[in-house]
């Protein structure tokens, strides 16, 4: 039942990308087509779910014991930087289809604040490693939904006539604010 | 290009938020009143200087090869200092920015003002390009936070401007970040063009 409370609660009501501001910068640049949106999910739904499990067992197996906790956030970077390089790296030999399919959004994953936000999260909530990896996943999934469906909204949106001042940023912006807004209906069901 | 324009280009012409888009993570989370916006962004102002300061020193020493990887060790290590620091001093700010405050690593501005600017000019203008892209996106922040205290609460800066009965409490939630950053966005975009 817990499981089911993180799932809900990380996809619907506490959404990474509109709830909790993470990942906005490719939430506003992958989204114009829902093709490369789809991509970018996949991409970053394999990374934050190893970066949960290698910071978890960094966390708990190297920097506690050795008292270094004020380290968190370098060693975190510096395992992220370093997992984005090895997955790209592993791909590219054991799977080339999924490595042209993921290929172009991996290094831009780096810089992706939903992963590091995620890993620091995973500590404050102080979550075991199962449902650390339950939290990881159901937050990519909720970061997934909110990329897709605002791909297919821009999508349509190119059709729009717009004054010319709103185009272009402006206008995503408040389209991201209205499904920030609907998503807020889900809030208090958990 | 003069000192001058160096320090001032990142208000309005290359401003981080409104023209750049860069750093929309804490623009939005952080911005739920203008002290917050104005603390987040002097939180980065710190580490960007600092961390343009650092790498312009060392950027000979570095090879090219593993400079990203060296660039984020010295940001990471400023911003745990401010992060320590800030909890230290300032709880009751360290409190409310919360996560945003260990999310400046990765942070698009600090890494790409190191990247695009620090490891090719000499120490002392980076110091200035950092503290101008810094106090520009605080400015940003601080705007944007205004408003959003303005609409939302009816205050700004915590001093009351209208009973906060009247106010939209949806400019406080998040849907308020992205529609006032839209419209500021296109505000400024309209200013930048003059």
């Amino acid at each position: 039942m817990e499981y089911i409370i993180i799932i809900i609660s990380a996809v619907f009501v506490n959404n990474i990308v509109l709830a909790q501001f993470l990942g906005i910068c490719p939430f506003l640049g992958v989204s114009s087509k829902v093709e490369t949106a789809i991509g970018m999910s996949g991409a970053v739904t394999f990374v934050m779910t190893i970066a949960a499990i290698v910071t978890y067992l960094i966390m708990h197996y190297v920097l506690i014991p050795l008292e270094i906790g004020y380290m968190q956030t370098v060693a975190y970077i510096l395992v992220i930087a370093s997992l984005v390089q090895m997955v790209e790296i592993i791909l590219k030999k054991v799977s080339p289809a999924l490595y042209q399919a993921l290929g172009v959004f991996l290094p831009l994953i780096t810089t992706n604040c939903a992963i590091l936000g995620v890993a620091i999260l995973l500590v404050q909530k102080e979550f075991n490693l199962l449902e650390s990896v339950v939290f990881a996943i159901a937050n990519a999934v909720g970061f997934a939904l909110a990329l897709i469906v605002f791909a297919g909204i821009r999508e349509s949106l190119d059709l729009v006539d717009l004054p010319k001042g709103m185009k272009g940023a402006p206008i995503a912006l408040v389209v991201a604010g209205i499904l920030a807004l609907a998503f807020m209906g889900f809030a208090g069901i958990v | 290009m003069s000192q001058l324009t160096n320090f001032t280009k990142g208000f309005v012409k290359e401003n981080p938020v409104f023209v750049l888009l860069l750093g929309m993570c804490p623009t939005l989370g952080t911005t739920t009143s203008a002290v917050n916006g104005l603390g987040m962004g002097l939180a980065t102002t710190f580490v960007l200087v600092m961390a343009n300061v650092v790498i312009s020193l060392v950027k000979n020493v570095i090879p090219a090869k593993v400079r990203i990887p060296s660039y984020i060790v010295i940001i990471a290590s400023f911003v745990t200092m401010v992060d320590l620091s800030m909890a230290g001093f300032l709880p009751a700010l360290h409190a409310q920015l919360g996560l945003f405050i260990p999310l400046i690593v990765v942070n698009c501005i600090v890494l790409g003002r190191a990247e695009a600017f620090a490891s090719k000019n000499t120490v002392g203008s980076s110091l200035i390009d950092g503290l101008g892209m810094g106090l520009g996106f605080s400015f940003a922040l601080t705007l944007l936070g205004a408003v959003r205290e303005l609409l939302g609460s009816g205050k700004v800066f915590g001093l009351s401007i209208y009973p906060d009965t009247y106010g939209m409490l949806v400019f406080i939630l998040a849907p308020g970040a992205f529609i006032a950053l839209g419209y500021l966005t296109a505000i400024m975009n309209r200013l930048a063009k003059k």
